[in-house]
């Protein structure tokens, strides 16, 4: 029962949170400009805006077209849910391990591809085709971090990886630092930020997620902007929950466990949050015909992680 | 029984074909009774697989005279008579409207029946003979199909190259069922699982049943002839080679390795493994530069074979280390993706054969915008497409998932090989995987979204009610088989049982929407319970929207940055769409390159784009043993001109020789 009370608690947060992360990244990213930046909450008010405005449909479009935000956007939420962020006593973890995950990112990009080529345009097909293009390497590097992690802990569930790390089974290991690193790589490119994407661009030729939702005006940007939100707020809770998930509420832990967790998953995000914007304004972002190169590494890391396990006799 | 009536009629149809040919009447009635064949054949396996069922095996006396022949249906008969009927069943529903509007029809219809004949009697055989004699059958009446549309050029090399490699598959396996049948020459399936193998025979039988078997299912590098004979037949036999004809080959796989050899060593498994992930990758590969339909689709046809394969790879590691519980988790994976590759690929190229008889247009260069048009096709294509792409809730990621579970636990076998391979067949599965949602995505939108690229496109109706029911039969398949996995993975374990020996039942901890086949805390999914919470929170996202802001909607031109264009040759093509992949992955396995050519300003002469590519399978394998067989062929041809003193000399030599041949066996 607590479980279910944890898991409405969760399906709340990470949708209420997400916009007030995503102004924290651009206020860092800011400041570290030499700006004052916009306030942290300026996404609520951004989204609102656009809610109350009327949306514009090319003739050309399809059901796709239109069904699309509200599709990415559950699918991002769903995702969300079901990765532990304060406590791992959530009623649906059962419902998905990292497989399952991925694969349901997974559906979200392809709705949103497809939205991308529905109205015949040049710019919502160069979108969807440099989308499919770092989807098709991100993905496997991903799957690969997941088996690592499998072979390390003996399951896929990230609720039971917490339980295998919280009880201090595992040392410190270059596999896991080679997965992280792999993971790190996987986030930024999944979530549009630099090197692979500008999500601040006007620069058509220079977008990906931006060139698929260019055509997208009113209540359905809205859904598309909190869907990438919330999936920022997912990749971020996930590389705390499988790499650091000290602080966590186990299963067992009352109301007071559970408050610490909040407290922890606070503060990890707020420390991802910053370094993701001391990265983004530190380098700068990559020719499409590199990002092969850039992600291919990250499918080498991980698969080095899992064959390092050999080596370091951890199997 | 009722197995023996359906088979029966079907050559009977065939006859009918040829007796009434002349009639229009005649290919709808044909395809109807073909439809009622094979639905009769889908009831007597799931009777068979539900426990119900009369006298499973039987002995006819016809055949070679000093064995008759012997056919039995046992649980792995059952599974493969419902994953060649079923999808039988629609595409012989989606014939009887689409045959009539062929021009090779009347070379279509009296072959179909044989087709499915064919298929199914090798299914049920039970004696070496006539498992060849209906494996034959299969390939024959499917390469009179190949031939139907016989006056363009392509099509007839594609039936060259298919009777080649067809006739290479069978005279592998001839020697591999006689290697099994050992010295008695009993041929007799149960002989042969009581027969024990020497261990250059056991090998052997393995390299002949992979290149035989193999090459009918398409595994790299003996899958040139898929994507030349699949787009040559009419979309609906297409989609029954594709979607059928190679499950079939699987299940002489898994017939032989798993029943009638028994023994198969691990090394095997890793090399299965290994074949199957870059069958998988070189498939999906091609299937992304390709601008025609029905040959994008046979290629992916390639990948997905090289997934079961995986599966069944792993299966055989695990049973050989005595791993069973996993063996029989690998071998449900495997077996539970031929099921789900069957149900929508079948279902794609009927949408392609929807497409076709629309437009007439098999290229993504000509279609464009057809979803608009034509609903329901474009409806039940999204949904073959989100299938194939291993998308939760639909079946093809229930089968991935297992695959990738099984994986997962490879490194339980404790031989280096196995623990260094498994990582890389995991990356090249995930590769495969993430891929083929790249090419399904391209299939879909530049043919269906968009704007339309021809006139043909743009006049597109939609078809008839049979056609559409056929696709949509198997759009809810595909949704239902996603749904209920548990139910699925239950009935794949009767049939898994005899075949590595123990019981694989999975952890029902969790309950019944929760597949969980190691240990509920080892992994889980469950499709029902993401679609129930994604629905609901789906709802209260539009409603929250919709209640906070506006719902009104305004009909507009496109966008398009303020420049919108009204030729719809500006939107993204099917190469255009391809060229990230093609410039990433391309360039070093298909030596892809791109020339622009751009004339001076003052020259009204239009710029040229070339890109050129070259098939490594092809130009590495194929076409020097081409030469070397020209080669050989001319030099032998000189013997045609040689003098007659040259001729009396090789008699004499020859006489000679067996002589001595005499002599020394007399010696012995």
């Amino acid at each position: 029962m607590i479980a279910v009370a944890w898991q409405m608690v969760q399906i709340i947060l990470v949708v209420a949170l997400a916009p007030a992360l995503t102004g924290y990244v651009r206020l860092v990213k800011a400041r570290l400009n030499g700006r004052r930046g916009p306030p942290v909450a300026q996404p609520y008010r951004d989204l609102y805006r656009l809610v109350q405005k009327e949306a514009v449909v090319a003739h050309s479009a399809s059901w796709i077209f239109r069904t699309a935000p509200y599709v990415v956007f559950a699918s991002a939420w769903l995702a969300a849910c079901l990765v532990p962020t304060f406590t791992t006593n959530i009623y649906l973890a059962p419902a998905a391990d990292l497989i399952a995950l991925v694969a349901l990112l997974a559906l979200g990009r392809f709705w949103i591809a497809l939205a991308g080529m529905d109205v015949g345009t040049a710019f919502g097909g160069l979108g969807a085709s440099r989308e499919m293009l770092i989807a098709s390497l991100a993905e496997p590097a991903m799957l690969m971090v997941s088996f690592s992690l499998s072979l390390v802990s003996g399951t896929t569930q990230p609720a039971q990886i917490v339980a295998f790390v919280l009880s201090g089974n595992v040392g410190i290991e270059v596999s896991l630092g080679l997965a992280l690193a792999a993971m790190v790589m996987v986030a930024i490119a999944e979530n549009g930020r630099i090197p692979i994407d500008n999500p601040s661009t006007h620069l058509e030729l220079t977008m990906v997620h931006e060139a698929m939702v260019l055509e997208y005006s009113g209540r359905h940007l809205a859904m598309m902007e909190a869907a990438a939100m919330v999936k920022l707020t997912l990749y971020m809770a996930l590389i705390a929950c499988l790499f650091v998930p000290w602080g966590m509420a186990l299963p067992g832990d009352g109301a007071m466990g559970a408050l610490a967790g909040m407290g922890a998953y606070t503060v990890k995000m707020l420390v991802l949050a910053t370094a993701l914007a001391f990265f983004e304004t530190a380098i700068a972002k990559m020719r499409v015909f590199r990002y092969a190169d850039f992600l291919g590494g990250a499918l080498l890391l991980g698969l080095l992680a899992t064959i390092f396990l050999y080596v370091s006799e951890a199997v | 029984m009722l197995i023996a009536i359906a088979l029966l009629a079907l050559p009977v149809l065939c006859v009918i074909a040829i007796v009434f040919g002349r009639h229009g009447w005649n290919h709808g009635l044909v395809h109807g009774g073909c439809a009622v064949a094979a639905a009769v054949l889908v009831v007597a396996g799931l009777r068979h697989l539900g426990g119900i069922g009369d006298a499973p095996s039987v002995v006819l006396p016809f055949g070679l005279p000093w064995m008759h022949a012997h056919f039995r249906v046992d649980n792995l008969s059952a599974l493969f008579l419902l994953i060649v009927n079923v999808p039988a069943a629609c595409a012989s529903v989606f014939g009887i409207s689409y045959v009539g509007h062929l021009p090779e029809r009347k070379r279509v219809t009296p072959f179909y029946p044989l087709f499915l004949f064919g298929m199914n009697a090798v299914l049920v055989a039970d004696d070496a003979f006539m498992f060849l004699v209906a494996w034959e059958f299969m390939s024959l009446s499917s390469w009179l199909l190949v031939l139907a549309a016989h006056e363009r050029p392509e099509n007839r090399r594609a039936g060259m190259v298919y009777l080649t490699m067809a006739v290479f598959g069978t005279f592998c396996l001839l020697p591999c069922f006689g290697l099994l049948a050992g010295v008695g020459g009993d041929y007799t399936f149960a002989a042969m699982r009581a027969a024990r193998l020497g261990p250059l025979a056991e090998s052997l039988v393995v390299v002949l049943l992979l290149l035989g078997a193999g090459s009918k299912a398409g595994l790299v590098p003996l899958h040139v002839w898929l994507p030349l004979a699949h787009p040559a037949a009419p979309s609906h036999v297409s989609a029954l080679m594709s979607g059928v004809m190679t499950k079939v080959a699987l299940y002489a796989i898994v017939r032989v390795l798993f029943d009638l050899h028994g023994d198969v060593g691990w090394q095997w498994g890793a090399v299965m493994m290994m074949v199957g992930g870059i069958t998988a990758v070189m498939g999906v590969l091609y299937a992304v530069m390709q601008d025609d339909l029905k040959t994008l689709l046979a290629y992916s046809t390639v990948e997905n074979v090289g997934v079961a394969v995986i599966g069944l790879g792993l299966a055989i590691a695990f049973k050989d280390d005595g791993e069973s519980q996993l063996a029989a988790l690998a071998l449900v994976a495997g077996l539970y993706h031929m099921l789900n590759h069957s149900i929508f690929k079948s279902l794609l190229f009927l949408g392609v054969g929807a497409v076709t008889h629309a437009t007439g247009e098999r290229s993504l260069g000509a279609l464009g915008g057809l979803l608009k048009r034509m609903r329901w096709t474009g409806g039940t294509f999204l949904v073959g497409a989100a299938a194939i792409s291993a998308l939760p809730p639909l079946n093809g990621f229930v089968s991935e998932w297992l695959v990738l579970q099984a994986l997962f636990k490879g490194p339980v076998v404790p031989h280096w090989a196995m623990k260094f391979g498994v990582p890389v067949v995991a990356a090249l599965l995930a590769l495969a995987a993430a891929l083929a949602a790249a090419c399904f995505v391209r299939a879909f939108g530049i043919a269906f979204l968009g704007r339309p690229r021809s006139a043909s496109a743009a006049a597109a109706g939609e078809v008839g009610l049979g056609m559409r029911g056929a696709m949509a039969v198997l759009a809810v398949l595909c949704v239902i088989l996603g749904a209920v996995p548990v139910t699925v993975t239950d009935h794949l374990s009767a049939v898994v049982t005899p075949l590595t020996g123990v019981q694989f039942a999975v952890s029902s901890d969790l309950g019944w929407p929760f597949l969980s086949p190691v240990s509920n805390t080892r992994g889980s999914y469950s499709g029902t319970v993401l679609v129930l919470i994604g629905l609901i929170l789906f709802g209260f996202a539009i409603a929250l929207v919709h209640r906070l802001g506006t719902t009104a909607m305004r009909a507009a031109d496109p966008w398009d940055c303020g420049t919108p264009e009204d030729n719809p040759a500006t939107q993204y093509s099917g190469q255009s769409f391809a060229q990230p992949l093609r410039r990433s992955f391309g360039a070093t396995i298909f030596r892809a390159r791109e020339t622009v050519t751009m004339p001076d300003p003052s020259d009204p002469a239009p710029a040229r784009h070339k890109v050129t590519m070259i098939d490594p399978v092809w130009s590495g394998l194929y076409a020097p043993l081409i030469r070397l067989v020209d080669w050989i062929a001319d030099g032998v041809n000189r013997m045609q001109y040689l003098t007659v003193r040259l001729y009396l000399l090789l008699m004499f030599c020859t006489l000679v020789f067996l002589l001595l041949v005499v002599a020394v066996r007399q010696q012995q």
